[in-house]
């Protein structure tokens, strides 16, 4: 149970018990906070708990839950859920929706349909399906899934043949709200990083022997500048 | 409009960071009050624009 004595210049040291930080570091990582709280560290565990995961909550809402998708395919690389993964547990639904739609499943937690891309109108290829213009389509669609990756991108012929794709028409029908729930996400996963190493290692508190050195190096710098000049 | 998305997110991230450099709240939100002012007033400078 390593425990970290900070020496203050007034009043007591601050001493951090960090536990088992291995542990600690995996709570974590798992849902932010968790880890303070194996700590008993439960102020910072809750402000980092409220903190990263409004953040991420707030993004995937603005995003309608299409933003935190995993897909490593050429020409869908989404290279943002490598940041959004640290996270933790709220973005590994995304792995589970992968792993189902990866050789063509339809993924869980169903969110809309949209026609597919050879569909007879090529102008409403990808598009929702909509009572309107459904014109009692029956057959196969493309769907979209709450934090599943984009459907029907497996198919270059048919790209070719109109100018979109499902995570073209995300961005469209989503506008800047796509961009800024990605945003979100992207700095929630890597925020929680930063709580997993407070975790592991404890706060990087600078001690008055540390503020010391960090002067006095100061000190000599400006003591050479001045013999150059 | 866009703005406004930057705000909450400089809030986030200086309590955050703040949190990463302190284990009292006081001085958690006295950090991270001075960097979101810090973040803020240079956002105010560039918008030279």
């Amino acid at each position: 149970m390593p425990e970290i004595v900070y020496p203050q210049e007034s009043g007591e040291p601050v001493v951090v018990d960090l536990q088992d930080p291995y542990w600690a570091a995996f709570l974590a990582w798992v849902w932010p906070g968790a880890g303070h709280f194996y700590q008993r560290r439960f102020a910072k565990g809750l402000l980092f708990m409220i903190c990263i995961l409004s953040t991420y909550f707030f993004g995937l809402g603005i995003g309608q839950g299409r933003v935190v998708y995993a897909s490593f395919k050429p020409g869908n690389l989404r290279w943002q859920f490598v940041c959004q993964l640290g996270v933790g547990a709220p973005a590994l639904p995304a792995i589970i929706q992968s792993m189902k739609t990866k050789k063509g499943g339809d993924p869980y937690w169903i969110l809309c349909e949209r026609f597919p891309a050879d569909y007879s109108n090529p102008s409403l290829a990808f598009h929702k399906i909509t009572p309107e213009n459904n014109n009692d389509y029956t057959g196969e669609t493309i769907k979209d899934g709450f934090m599943a990756p984009p459907g029907g991108m497996n198919k270059p012929r048919a790209r070719s043949r109109v100018q979109t794709d499902t995570l073209g028409r995300w961005h469209f029908e989503g506008k800047h709200y796509f961009e800024m729930g990605t945003l979100f996400t992207v700095i929630a996963g890597l925020l929680n990083l930063l709580a997993v190493y407070d975790a592991f290692c404890g706060p990087a508190i600078i001690t008055p022997a540390q503020r010391e050195m960090l002067e006095s190096k100061k000190k000599k710098k400006n003591k050479k500048k001045k013999k150059t000049d | 409009p866009q703005i406004w998305y930057a705000l909450p997110l400089i809030v986030v991230v200086s309590l955050v960071y703040g949190a990463t450099r302190h284990e009292n709240l006081r001085e958690i939100f006295a950090h991270s009050l001075r960097n979101a002012i810090w973040c803020v007033g240079f956002m105010a400078i560039i918008f030279l624009i």
